[in-house]
């Protein structure tokens, strides 16, 4: 990545660290490695902004997400364009409602989609690798084995065929998308507990007595947090992305509410005569996705050092 | 080896035949059925039409019946297109969908690895921001964007390429559904390509291959681009399925016929004989991919064993 | 001269070369042809068939008047064009029509079209085995024992139709059906090929098996992509064609048919060509592809007559007033669609419904005489009436409904939730009934009134407003037998829509339509029964 140097020199000096000072925790050294990295934090910050921005941005705006411009209707190609004016900042879409508002309230879905259809695979993943990792034996072998075949089905259409049965549920999204993106965290997981399962501090636990559930959950998935947390955030653009390929197949949230994905693919009809209206989607979209990207970087380096 | 193989091959069983019960279940369970339509089907018809789908039986029977069909490599008649069976219309469009796979691939994987590659020796210069810096667009681009946008530009202001058709594959035909189906995974592939390729120059053994004096050409050849290679090729069989199913964009776009736009069509119509046998044919292609993988993976890393 | 030495010159062409000397009658005067005459048309969806007994839908129709020639055809304005009869004879009190039959038609494998081949189609339209599920059109003629064959009650042999000879062809129907033969242009009553239809069974209209008698035949048809027709050389009026060749897209989105249409990929769009958002800019830069015209179709809003709160005609009425037609048919769907304040198109032929009152108010009017009604009928903004407002999914209707919704919230306080459905599992949804208002839409099968009035009697199937008024049946049942049935549809227009308002009337289709303009011979007509052996392409 562009910030490579950064994170070799953190690394670098991070082992310096090391032999220096002792006991400091592994999330102090976390954050310390974070913040170097210039371009993970920018994009922090942006992530941020656009957040808070979606959720607030609404309030800067005369119109509501479902108001209908009637004045604007006549001639969007004209009277819709961006302007201070009239009150639409990004300009309107076909039917004179406000792109900025609409973008804003899309971005609270396609971020909401994102995140909550990432934490969806992350609990399913987590627990599901964390137990076959920790009970190890026949156990192991059969979660395996049927990770193995479910990595054999074609989710995507399985989220198609989901969306056409039961209708327009954004919970149903959420859910359809992180159910079917939870196997790689799943043998992630796995892979790491395996080796934190020979630790003297879960033995000890084992030795005292604690029941398994209880040191999966209590010991052992703390201490794979940091391997998830990265995941994650490399796992919400790709959650964005399918979201809005849902939407292009006419399958997203019901109007009037909307997503990144559905501005942009009303938008695109309408490039060349009204570009505002899948443009500025667009660069929400791409903006947040490349954000998301680096803090995914930022975050492996920051926690997970030899990854790399 | 063989042994590998054959127990890959029977593994798969269970798992298509989980597939297509799953499938079959839900499908069946989804609100309106293949005859729904706008006009009420005078219940004489009704009945002869499904009798012909075997409609008229208990789900069960109606389970089992597929099966034994399926057994003898008979897919049914179509609910939606009903003067042909799926495997015809497999047949027609399949090798549409696989030709564009095939190439989108091929320029995926080439150009992204290259792209890759180079972006990792000459890592932070120019080159490798710019490398970069167009494979985190092409990655966050929808396709159903870069599609008209390729239309716009190629064929309607500069009417270098057709808009649209499919021709047998003529090559013209061809370009710009390869060009949306293949830049993101060009992007993604140039990525891992690029991260994988830096760790193992930083790795013992190219350190040793240096210091021995070897020219650098040869290390990259003869050494390091194997190992590299490992994260990438697990990124391939998933790729190849994703490029297939996301056909459906290239096909409504540029209305090649291909096997995508079956699928979702056939799950809007309740098409059920068409999206079972989509599903059937996709889970085949993921099983025999994911195995093409771990095969390869073998002839990469002698470490490997199966 | 130079135009036949080319053609002399050229091997390929050689076959038509006698069509060629003899010009098409409608080709104007000086009109120079192309040495190419293909022709690449929009085809809006596949087909699900091209057996013409068993097609439902525009897109499988458009083709069928391509392949197929049934007894009538239609021309420029909806007037009625002989096919292969040549005439008719009709009993006084229209229940028997004897068409005389041209000896010259013949099918493309050079065996001639019979009455027998008609007696054949009629039947394989109602036999249970054939399983059309357009078989309900021979009903709806009147076609004696057609519903009994349909419900399995009598032998598919009882069908009233009759070969008289090999050249005359008999129709008996149950009852008075005036507008019969406008009725047999529709492919439900082409005739059908039994050698082929016996020798292939399922797989007869496959390309290389099926035989038309049509202008064209098939020769090549990919799902998905193109169907590709050529000259049909046995055609009984293969002189007077043209067009050697052609190609149908089945590109469903108008988006990218138009893009297509920019592309110079297609020389005729499919009826729905022109895109809302850029109507404006095309009448502007190629104003002489633009062919706007009226459609024998009307799009409206069913309210669910049997539950509360839209038995209350009072909220149906207030509903239906504030709707704001002229915004809707100028800036929303915006291409020539025409406002609609009666359910029956005006230009249907033989009756012109009377403008109700509301029509000739002020939409301020209206909406304030809405806001009344809602009033009395217990509504307002303390407790504000809520429904769903349920369309399919198209970008087409979605825009509607959230218009509809939005005028609805501004002028009435009324709150529509919008939700879309796909297509089965909407129409699923609207058949039983669980619905507060839906979308719908009508396409007349013929051209004539009781396509559409027929609709909301109470037996019919696809009354999805759940109308249910035996005072309408009873002048729908005059209308079938009346000499002259206007005064009776007028009666039931003002039943259903001035005086119930069974469902709010919102706009008339258009045919929205681009052509190059080297393409000559467009004629178009309410019912979109174009035929391509009437075009020509102009040298350009």
């Amino acid at each position: 990545m562009i910030t490579s140097k950064d994170k070799v020199a953190a690394v670098e000096q991070f082992a310096e660290q090391v032999t220096e000072i002792e006991g400091r925790s592994l999330w102090q050294d976390a954050r310390r490695r974070f913040f170097t990295n210039k371009a993970a934090v920018i994009s922090l910050i942006i992530l941020a902004l656009i957040a808070s921005l979606s959720i607030f941005g609404p309030l800067l705006s005369q119109w509501n997400y479902a108001d209908i411009d009637w004045a604007a209707l006549s001639d969007i190609s004209t009277l819709g364009r961006p302007s201070i004016e009239t009150g639409h900042y990004f300009g309107t879409d076909p039917l004179g409602r406000d792109i900025f508002v609409r973008t804003m309230q899309g971005g609270q879905i396609s971020l909401m989609v994102g995140i909550l259809g990432s934490f969806v695979a992350i609990v399913i993943g987590t627990l599901y690798g964390a137990t076959s990792g920790y009970l190890g034996g026949r156990v192991d072998s059969v979660m395996m084995r049927i990770l193995e075949i479910l990595n054999s089905f074609p989710f995507m259409f399985f989220v198609i065929i989901l969306m056409t049965v039961f209708g327009r549920n954004i919970l149903l999204i959420f859910i359809a998308i992180g159910a079917v993106s939870w196997l790689d965290m799943a043998r992630i997981v796995r892979g790491q507990t395996l080796s934190l399962k020979n630790k003297e501090y879960i033995e000890a636990a084992y030795a005292c007595g604690v029941s398994s559930h209880k040191i999966i959950l209590r010991h052992i998935v703390p201490n794979v947090l940091g391997v998830v947390i990265v995941y994650a955030t490399l796992l919400v653009p790709n959650m964005i992305l399918l979201e809005s390929f849902i939407s292009f197949l006419g399958l997203g949230v019901q109007e009037p509410m909307t997503s990144w994905g559905a501005l942009i693919s009303e938008g695109s009809p309408n490039m060349e005569i009204a570009v505002w209206q899948l443009a500025w989607p667009l660069a929400f979209l791409v903006v947040t996705l490349f954000c998301f990207n680096f803090l995914g970087d930022g975050l492996r380096d920051a926690l997970d050092p030899k990854d790399r | 080896m063989l042994k590998f193989i054959i127990k890959r091959l029977l593994e798969a069983i269970p798992t298509l035949l989980a597939l297509v019960t799953l499938s079959f279940f839900l499908m069946h369970f989804a609100p309106g059925s293949p005859f729904t339509s706008e006009r009420g089907v005078p219940a004489a018809v009704l009945a002869n039409l499904q009798a012909k789908y075997h409609m008229n039986e208990s789900l069960m029977s109606q389970y089992f019946h597929y099966l034994w069909d399926l057994l003898h490599g008979n897919l049914g008649y179509s609910f939606r297109f009903t003067d042909f069976t799926i495997n015809q219309l497999v047949a027609q469009s399949f090798p549409v969908s696989a030709e564009i796979g095939f190439w989108s691939f091929l320029v995926a994987v080439s150009v992204g690895v290259l792209c890759g590659v180079f972006a990792a020796l000459r890592q932070n210069s120019l080159l490798d921001y710019g490398v970069m810096a167009f494979a985190n667009i092409g990655m966050v681009l929808p396709n159903f964007v870069i599609a008209p946008l390729c239309i716009l530009f190629f064929s309607i202001h500069y009417q270098w390429l057709p808009a649209g058709g499919w021709n047998g594959g003529a090559w013209p035909y061809l370009i710009m559904p390869v060009i949306a189906m293949s830049t993101s995974y060009i992007a993604q592939i140039a990525r891992i390509t690029r991260g994988s390729m830096i760790e193992t120059m930083h790795s013992n053994f190219i350190r040793t291959a240096r210091a021995k004096g070897l020219p650098k050409s040869h290390i990259i050849i003869r050494h390091a681009l194997r190992p590299a290679m490992l994260p990438v090729v697990s990124y391939l069989g998933p790729a190849f399925v994703g490029i297939i199913t996301g056909s459906v964009v290239v096909d409504q776009f540029f209305g090649t016929g291909g096997i995508g736009q079956h699928f979702v069509n056939g799950a809007i119509n309740r098409d059920y004989s068409m999206v079972m046998g989509i599903t059937i044919l996709i889970g085949t292609l993921t099983i025999l991919f994911n195995a093409i993988v771990d095969i390869l993976y073998v002839f990469i890393d002698p470490k490997i064993r199966y | 001269m130079k135009f036949t030495k080319t053609l002399l010159a050229s091997a390929l062409l050689s076959t038509s070369l006698s069509a060629m000397q003899v010009h098409a009658a409608d080709v104007p005067v000086g009109v120079k042809l192309a040495d190419k005459q293909e022709l690449v048309k929009g085809g809006e969806g596949e087909p699900a068939t091209l057996d013409p007994q068993k097609i439902q839908g525009t897109p499988g129709s458009l083709r069928a008047k391509d392949l197929f020639e049934g007894l009538y055809s239609e021309g420029e304005g909806g007037k009625l064009v002989p096919g292969v009869a040549t005439g008719y004879t009709v009993n006084d009190d229209n229940t028997v029509y004897t068409f005389n039959l041209r000896h010259d038609a013949k099918w493309s494998d050079g065996s001639p079209v019979t009455a027998n081949d008609f007696v054949y189609g009629f039947q394989r339209l109602v036999a249970p085995k054939t399983a059309s599920v357009y078989s309900w059109y021979a009903a709806l003629a009147g076609i004696n024992n057609a519903q009994n064959i349909i419900d399995g009650k009598a032998k598919v042999s009882d069908l009233g139709v009759k070969a008289l000879d090999k050249y005359t062809f008999q129709v008996s129907l149950d009852h008075s059906v005036p507008y019969f033969v406008k009725m047999t242009v529709n492919s439900a009553m082409y005739p059908a090929p039994k050698q082929a239809i016996e020798k292939f069974g399922d797989n007869w209209t496959k390309a290389g098996n099926l035989v038309s008698n049509g202008a064209y035949k098939l020769d090549t048809w990919i799902v998905n992509e193109k169907m590709v027709f050529v000259r049909n050389h046995n055609y009984w009026n293969d002189k007077k064609t043209i067009i050697n060749k052609v190609t149908v897209l089945p590109i469903k989105d108008s988006t990218v048919e138009f893009s297509r249409y920019q592309a110079g990929d297609l020389d005729v769009t499919s009826f729905s060509g022109i895109p809302t958002n850029r109507y404006k800019e095309l009448l502007k830069t190629t104003p002489d592809e633009v062919k706007v015209t009226p459609q024998l179709a009307a799009y409206y809003y069913d309210f669910n007559n049997q539950q509360p709160p839209f038995d209350d005609v009072r909220v149906r009425k207030a509903l239906s007033y504030a709707i704001d037609r002229s915004i809707i048919t100028k800036y929303v769907t915006g291409v020539g669609e025409i406002p609609a304040y009666t359910f029956t198109p005006p230009s249907v032929d033989g009756f012109t419904a009377k403008q109700p009152e509301y029509a000739k108010w002020t939409q301020a009017e209206r909406n304030a005489k809405a806001k009344e009604l809602l009033k009395e009928a217990g509504y307002d903004k303390n407790n504000p009436l809520s429904f769903t407002l349920l369309y399919n999914t198209n970008d087409g209707h979605k825009k509607i409904a959230i218009a509809v919704a939005s005028m609805w919230k501004k002028t009435l306080g009324v709150n529509a939730t919008l939700e879309n459905q796909e297509w089965k599992t909407f129409i699923d949804t609207r058949n039983l009934g669980n619905f507060g208002v839906a979308r719908d839409g009508w396409v007349g099968d013929y051209n004539e009134a009781s396509t559409f009035l027929d609709l909301f009697k109470s037996t019919n199937t696809s009354n999805n407003a759940h109308y249910k008024n035996a005072q309408y049946d009873q002048y729908m049942a005059q209308a079938a037998k009346a000499n002259d049935p206007a005064p009776f549809y007028q009666k039931a227009e003002d039943l259903v829509i001035d005086q119930d308002m069974a469902v709010a009337p919102i706009y008339q289709y258009s045919i929205k339509r681009l052509v190059k303009t080297y393409v000559g011979g467009y004629k178009p007509n309410l019912e979109d029964n174009i035929y391509t052996r009437d075009m020509y392409i102009i040298a350009h």
